[in-house]
């Protein structure tokens, strides 16, 4: 195999664990076998080499120590990413996702054998539709894309349900999250861009042309990413409706209304939830995500197969049996076994039980409070193309007259000031986009150290803008150079050239 | 408040810069009749009863580890998980970061993917590797994606082994809802004992795909080498649906020509969890990397020039290419990605062997005492891994409920998925069965009336 030609060149801050490797070297011993030993397969079934590292379990754990030191995360400070709701994970979660009746329990175990884990499961079902006023819960999707597939198989099969096979056309707005055309475009549906108006919200003229029959439904994401409320949402709801469509809401950014409005009363028929935005599953560097589907009455039976379900009634001090059920007309299963029980549900629920009602009104609150502070201490010195009161998050143009500085440029400077950069280049509607969503998890000190850094990048953009073009300078790695990494396609490493394992 | 850091001063303070005078008036755009609903939810808990809650409901359960000795598995699998692993998965720079999108300040997670990336790699024999899927069933269906991509949409059928896991099977027929597709190879009549050639037969101008599981639903060993020549010369890709822990020990899927090899990588590192979450791997040709889905980490240097690593070919992804984007997929499994690469590691070659060759062995005494038993037998003559169908004299859910009596997790009852099978359990032993374990059910069994 060969060696990659960047390993030559570049200067090694942290060696692979393949370059960590060394002869003969164990890090944790399995025990010796208790059996009697029998053949292996025929050798033509074997494999010849297992080109795989040899470490210490100490070398093991230097290495990904180091590298996690390269990392930013919530835990090191603020992370104002627009539309990802960065906010703290609490770490009682990490530890009632860890107990081992829950870490322990094989997903095929007969029923009987996990009713703690079904009870927990059909509560969690329970929760969400009350917080977000649905008929119906699906825990099965494993992250917010996920969910949203399952929300348009759903309402394809609703419509071909009822022998209603010219709808073939989604609408969008022009404000969506990329993630819901790619939804629509995996069944083959056309996607319509439905434009924004001034204030930020769906362009009624324009919806208005784009329903008739043959709309499968609007996916709409409310708030929006530019974090408006849209101010006619009764009435968008009531276009799509009244020529056959269904409203998919996309729950991304769901943290802005907990307590403040259930998007089931608002006519939604199906919406994701994104249990690691606003129900504080950690990220984890990109997943696990967990992404349960609501629905209302119509779409009930088409959820995805097994929901949790009550098999057998309470009887007397007999408590009721919790087991699987299978919607009349479900699209079938999304992914095996039963959801990302262990590392989304279980923290969810944790976070959940210990906010209540009033809790998670609190947390819609205190978020579109920390949004609305921030922007408010912005305002005058950026651009807010859509000014007005904001729900969870807003947009603001990282530009500025006569200057060349971009917002990509903005972004990486603030890495210097010890902050995660907002969401940038997105939305698309806005030139230079940063978004950005403080979560409620921030106090006020913290949104005064991040304005004055904003504050201070915009004058330097006009009196020092080469600091900005090369930023980050403070930061164990700069700038990459990201077209050759697409040129070169290096995805993968190999143990040193001459490596010698029977060494 | 729990965790709102935000005083009643501070908050006056906040709402004046704002410019409203309490935090209801943040509100007003939403519709009137329909705002601060009254939620019906138990009240709020402390931490201390919150842990005291869960922790009751945990031990509702029983469990493998504490209370059940358990030879199930059936795509899920009881392995031991070295504590390091778990440490480095509780670092907060890891799980509380977000996907890498600024590479300058998450080159941890950015290496480490890139890592596992490597190791699937070099585990399966294949190219690339990306940086994961959901699980292994839905790593499956983005294989039929990646065919139906390849052959635009020209080619419409696939054709699917009955011994691929039911659930993956499942999941890709609900993935493919939308595609108009052909689907061939695991009708009610498919015949289990004919060898894997029996699907070539199958396999035609039409057919974009041919899945097949390694070791198969029921634990045994195939070369598929000649049904993927045979696919092959119909111009047909082959995907391999693999079992990371027998790969340690097979022979590659890319020596026999698999053109796709994907799988559920929960047995490297990951609990059992009740289902999830897991780690599907997805590993293709590099020639096949441009219609692959999921997240991909490529080496490069920074303007320092240092070695380091971004998320590449992105303009597959949907945040660029909406619609038209390869798939839908956002968020993967990048912690799990972690766990595995960090449960490889300290394993090194040697442990993953050992592992392999324990699950191995422990597997085939069970067998060879099991089939002892009358009444009892081995339903399958091929060679297996670590699973194996048991021919019992009662049904198998009878046989289970049996077991259950006496804290034996039995196995999978196959006759859930094959109606021919209501007499057989799907029997799973790793590294975690001992000797003695295997002698009780052994005997447990043999007084089954």
């Amino acid at each position: 195999m060969s060696t990659p030609s960047t390993s030559l060149t570049a200067t090694i801050v942290e060696p692979t664990i393949f370059e960590l490797s060394s002869p003969g070297r164990l890090g944790v011993t399995m025990p010796a076998s208790d059996v009697p030993t029998v053949d292996l397969p025929p050798r033509d079934l074997l494999r010849s080499e297992l080109p795989l590292p040899e470490l210490a379990e100490v070398d093991v754990v230097r290495h990904y120590t180091r590298l996690s030191k390269f990392n930013y995360s919530v835990d090191d400070g603020f992370y104002p990413l627009g539309s990802c709701t960065m906010k703290y994970n609490p770490k009682i979660n990490e530890d009632t996702c860890r107990l081992p009746g829950f870490l322990y329990t094989h997903p095929l175990q007969p029923i009987e054998t996990v009713q703690g884990n079904l009870v927990l499961m059909f509560e969690l079902q329970e929760w969400l539709k009350e917080i977000s006023g649905f008929a119906g819960v699906t825990l099965q999707p494993a992250a917010g894309a996920h969910g949203e597939f399952t929300g348009v198989l759903m309402m394809a099969a609703y419509h071909k349900s009822r022998g209603d096979s010219k709808r073939t056309r989604m609408l969008i707005p022009d404000a969506a999250h990329g993630t819901n055309p790619a939804s629509a475009g995996m069944l083959g549906m056309s996607v319509v861009t439905i434009p924004s108006d001034e204030r930020g919200n769906v362009d009624l003229k324009a919806l208005e042309a784009a329903c008739d029959d043959t709309v499968v439904g609007m996916m709409l994401t409310n708030p929006n990413t530019l974090g408006m409320f849209d101010e006619h949402i009764e009435k968008v709801v009531k276009l799509v409706k009244d020529c056959g469509g269904l409203m998919y809401g996309d729950g991304a950014n769901l943290n802005a209304l907990l307590g403040i409005v259930r998007p089931g009363d608002l006519g939604f028929d199906v919406m994701h939830f994104n249990l690691h935005k606003t129900f504080s599953v950690p990220h984890g560097g990109g997943g696990p995500g967990s992404g349960p589907v609501g629905v209302s009455k119509r779409l009930l039976d088409f959820l995805p197969s097994p929901l949790v379900g009550i098999v057998e009634e309470a009887d007397g001090d007999m408590a009721p049996l919790y087991g699987f059920i299978t919607p009349e007309q479900s699209i079938g299963r999304m992914k095996a076994f039963h959801g990302h029980f262990g590392g989304g549900l279980v923290r969810a629920y944790t976070y959940i039980a210990m906010h209540g009602p009033d809790g998670l009104k609190d947390i819609a609150q205190y978020a579109v409070l920390n949004a609305n502070y921030l922007q408010a201490k912005l305002r005058g010195t950026y651009t807010i193309p859509y000014d007005r009161i904001c729900m969870h998050e807003f947009v603001a143009e990282g530009q500025f007259a006569g200057s060349d500085v971009r917002a990509l440029d903005i972004a990486k400077r603030l890495m210097d000031y010890k902050f995660h950069p907002p969401t940038n280049y997105f939305p698309l509607i806005v030139h230079e986009a940063l978004m950005i969503e403080p979560t409620e998890t921030e106090n006020k000190d913290t949104l005064d150290r991040f304005a004055d850094a904003l504050i201070k990048i915009a004058e330097e953009a006009r009196t020092q803008p080469e600091l900005l073009h090369t930023a980050p300078h403070t930061t164990p790695f700069g700038r990459m150079d990201e077209v050759k990494a697409a040129r070169e396609l290096v995805l993968c490493c190999w143990l040193p050239e001459g490596y010698d394992s029977e060494k | 408040m729990t965790y709102i850091p935000i005083s009643p001063n501070e908050r006056d303070a906040m709402l004046k810069e704002v410019g409203v005078k309490s935090l209801d008036d943040l509100f007003d755009a939403v519709p009137k009749k329909h705002r601060f609903p009254e939620l019906d939810l138990p009240r709020a808990l402390t931490e201390m009863e919150a842990a005291a809650l869960l922790g009751e409901m945990a031990t509702t359960n029983e469990n493998v580890h504490d209370h059940l000795v358990s030879f199930l598995g059936a795509g899920a699998y009881h392995h031991y998980i070295p504590s390091v692993v778990d440490h480095m998965l509780r670092r907060g720079e890891f799980y509380t970061a977000y996907t890498p999108y600024q590479p300058e300040i998450s080159q941890g997670t950015l290496q480490a993917i890139f890592e596992y990336q490597s190791l699937m790699t070099h585990l399966t024999g294949m190219e690339v590797s990306n940086a994961s899927h959901y699980d292994g069933a839905t790593a499956a269906a983005e294989a039929v994606n990646l065919a139906y991509a390849q052959f635009r949409g020209k080619r419409r059928k696939i054709v699917l082994s009955p011994s691929l896991h039911p659930q993956y099977r499942e999941v890709i027929r609900t993935y493919t809802q939308g595609l108009d597709l052909e689907k061939a190879g695991d009708g009610e009549l498919a015949d289990l004992e004919a060898g894997p050639e029996a699907l070539t037969s199958l396999v035609d101008s039409n057919t974009m795909l041919v899945i097949i599981q390694y070791p198969d639903f029921f634990g045994r060993i195939y070369d598929y080498t000649k049904l993927i020549e045979d696919a092959h010369a119909k111009g047909s890709l082959v995907c391999i649906v693999a079992n990371p822990t027998a790969l340690v020990m097979l022979k590659t899927p890319a020596e026999m020509g698999a053109d796709i090899v994907v799988g559920e990588a929960q047995p490297l590192g990951i609990p059992l969890w009740f289902g999830g979450p897991y780690l599907g791997f997805f590993t293709t040709k590099k020639s096949y990397v441009h219609k692959m889905a999921g997240r991909l980490i490529g080496e490069t240097v920074d303007n320092r020039g240092q070695r380091s690593y971004v998320l590449t070919l992105t303009a597959r992804e949907q945040h660029i290419k909406r619609e038209r984007a390869t798939s839908n997929i956002c968020s993967n499994q990048g912690l799990l990605a972690l766990a595995s690469a960090v449960y490889m590691s300290t394993l090194g070659k040697t442990g993953l062997q050992q592992v392999a060759n324990l699950c191995y062995q422990k597997a085939h005494y069970a067998a060879s005492e099991l089939s002892k038993i009358d009444g009892f037998g081995l339903c399958f003559t091929d060679p297996f891994f670590h699973e194996f169908a048991l021919c019992c004299p009662r049904p198998a859910s009878e046989v289970n409920e049996y077991l259950l009596e006496h804290g034996i997790l039995g196995g999978y009852d196959l006759g859930q998925d094959y109606p021919s099978l209501a007499n057989h359990l799907l029997v799973a032993v790793t590294e975690m069965n001992s000797k003695q374990e295997i002698d009780t059910l052994v005997e447990v069994l043999k007084e089954m009336e």
